[in-house]
């Protein structure tokens, strides 16, 4: 089959390889109809995140057709099932499973001795995200095998496209948790950093949770327009001052909830030195990651305001200002995103027209332009914000 | 490195047959070679700077050949950076440099005059390469290409963005317990 595949920094390819065979009884092998570039994704393709080889396959978005189950499957999949895959690989069984935290099943993580001792304890096996996580390999293909696949699903009618419910494998999802996890009041103005297809899903999700106003902060014109189509008031931060901005739109006490969905990639500019700081140091492999959103968050947030944080940390950050985050009594919520925790509330929102997550496709392309895809997606050319392939 | 990495695969894992075409382009890989030899000619400069000074008939100006052997590694370290184009046209300036110094030692009482001339036409190749390099990977990544979309129209709100505002407010998941069954 065609997949595609992460050969080092920037190395991309479509290359052929093996079918994925059924290995576990709870297996099942789904063929792809669709899947998607995650910005997630983008940070391995950066090599910023450790633990990839060479040969791994990419994505962790995908849905389409079951094809094959394993015996131990038992009637809850079956040949001819039209699924979407979530990301984060779940028994069903364990502590935390059963408390819906599903992110950190203490089971799916086929790596645990390296997630122990990287993490202090395991975190759930991810599809295409790195050997921390498993080594899973991803959906940007035209098969996947998905262990687990008795609870590691999200079965969608026929009457729903593919483009209506593939994001609730992901962003939908993480939007939302964002957005939930900020316990929104009728009262409360929700910032949020970064407009790319995560910060996209947060606006809605913010909107749809009934915040007073939702804040979007970009420097990119199409992804503020698409923000503001969503209902977020707009801040460009290469045009003006977030922190003054922010100020004046909350009466000078600022948002009372903050969301970062930018990440461990904060844009570099001169006129912020801490980003060229950042980026230095990351250089120099003395940080991981860019934290330049989450300095700006924890200045501007109200005090016992909350941060949410859905955007992708790697490892060590520095200069976080614990002591403003300390003192003003910010709450602080992150993780990668319990998707099944979700689904079955989202999927009903779809179905009922409250929200179509399709709004946020600008491109399709076939799986064999993928590379060429993961580019144009990166530079954010053609005006593109989200990428789904067809294998 | 595939194959290597294929053998610690496990048996159900899909495993590399045949390599297809790649997200980096010729000019990519260029450019990554550019930033090695960068960061090669920078640690000789930077470790050997009396032969280099020697060769080009140019003794006593050590300390400028470091100076430049530490811009070589710095311009060699940020063209292998995902932002390799401020690394390549840091190369090209610096080409600008070297061959304005090597001008300088061309002289007719230099009796490495000859080295120089030959340094000077290396010099005058690899600026050629960094400046289509550079040229080449600024215009693959820049963002502008064709005319931006603005995406005015796309809400995400079927029924409307009034109708959605608050229509969850009765969701209430609490983030700390969980009651679904799985």
């Amino acid at each position: 089959m065609r997949a595609l595949v992460w050969h080092g920094k920037e190395d991309i390819r479509c290359d052929t390889v093996s079918d994925p065979a059924i290995e576990d009884p709870r297996d099942a092998i789904v063929k792809v109809t669709s899947c998607a570039i995650c910005g997630s994704d983008l940070h391995l393709f950066h090599n910023f995140i450790p633990a990839m080889l060479s040969g791994d396959i990419m994505g962790h978005e995908m849905m389409g057709e079951v094809v094959e189950v394993g015996s131990g499957v038992n009637g809850h999949l079956k040949k001819g099932d039209r699924i979407v895959v979530p990301f984060t690989i779940i028994c069903g069984e364990c502590e935390q499973c059963k408390r819906g935290n599903f992110s950190v099943c203490e089971t799916t993580n086929r790596k645990k001795y390296l997630a122990d001792k990287v993490f202090g304890h395991t975190t759930a096996g991810l599809f295409g995200y790195t050997h921390l996580t498993g080594g899973y390999p991803g959906g940007q293909a035209e098969y996947v095998r998905v262990p687990f696949a008795d609870r590691t699903q999200i079965k969608v009618p026929n009457s729903l496209t593919d483009e209506q419910v593939l994001f609730l494998g992901d962003i939908f999802p993480t939007g939302w948790q964002a957005a939930v996890q900020c316990d929104i009041e009728s009262t409360d103005t929700v910032a949020i950093w970064g407009c790319g297809p995560v910060g996209q899903m947060a606006i809605r999700s913010a909107i749809l949770l009934g915040a007073k106003q939702v804040v979007a902060i970009d420097h990119i014109p199409e992804r503020l327009g698409m923000a503001e189509a969503g209902g977020a008031t707009t801040i460009n931060f290469d045009e003006e001052s977030v922190i003054e901005r922010l100020n004046d739109l909350t009466a000078g006490k600022g948002p009372e909830k903050c969301i970062d969905a930018v990440g461990l990639e904060s844009h570099v500019m001169f006129s912020k030195p801490d980003t060229v700081y950042d980026r230095a140091k990351q250089v120099m492999m003395m940080e991981n990651d860019r934290p330049h959103v989450l300095r700006e968050m924890i200045y501007v947030c109200r005090p016992a305001g909350v941060i949410s944080i859905p955007g992708v940390y790697s490892g060590l950050i520095d200069k976080i200002p614990m002591g403003q985050a300390m003192n003003k009594g910010l709450t602080w919520r992150m993780g990668q995103t319990h998707v099944n925790r979700w689904t079955d509330d989202l999927l009903r929102r779809i179905e009922e027209g409250q929200i179509d997550p399709s709004f946020v496709i600008t491109h399709t392309a076939a799986l064999e332009d993928g590379p060429e895809m993961y580019k144009v997606f990166r530079d954010k050319q053609e005006s593109c914000i989200k990428v789904v392939l067809k294998p | 490195m595939t194959y290597i990495s294929n053998i610690t695969r496990s048996q159900g894992d899909p495993n590399v047959l045949r390599s297809g075409p790649s997200s980096l382009a010729a000019t990519d890989r260029l450019g990554r070679l550019l930033g090695w030899f960068s960061i090669g000619l920078g640690l000789v400069e930077l470790l050997a700077p009396r032969r280099v000074t020697r060769t080009l008939g140019m003794e006593g100006n050590e300390n400028l050949i470091r100076a430049y052997g530490a811009r070589e590694i710095s311009s060699g370290v940020l063209s292998l950076l995902v932002e390799k184009q401020v690394g390549l046209w840091s190369r090209v300036a610096g080409d600008g440099l070297d061959a304005a110094t090597l001008i300088t030692a061309f002289r007719a009482d230099n009796r490495k005059r000859d080295n120089v001339g030959l340094a000077l036409a290396m010099v005058l190749g690899i600026t050629l390469l960094d400046l289509i390099s550079a040229q080449t990977v600024t215009s693959r990544h820049s963002r502008q290409r064709g005319s931006p979309q603005q995406y005015q129209d796309r809400s995400g709100f079927p029924q409307g963005i009034e109708k959605a505002r608050g229509a969850a407010k009765d969701f209430k998941a609490s983030t700390r317990t969980y009651s679904g069954a799985t």
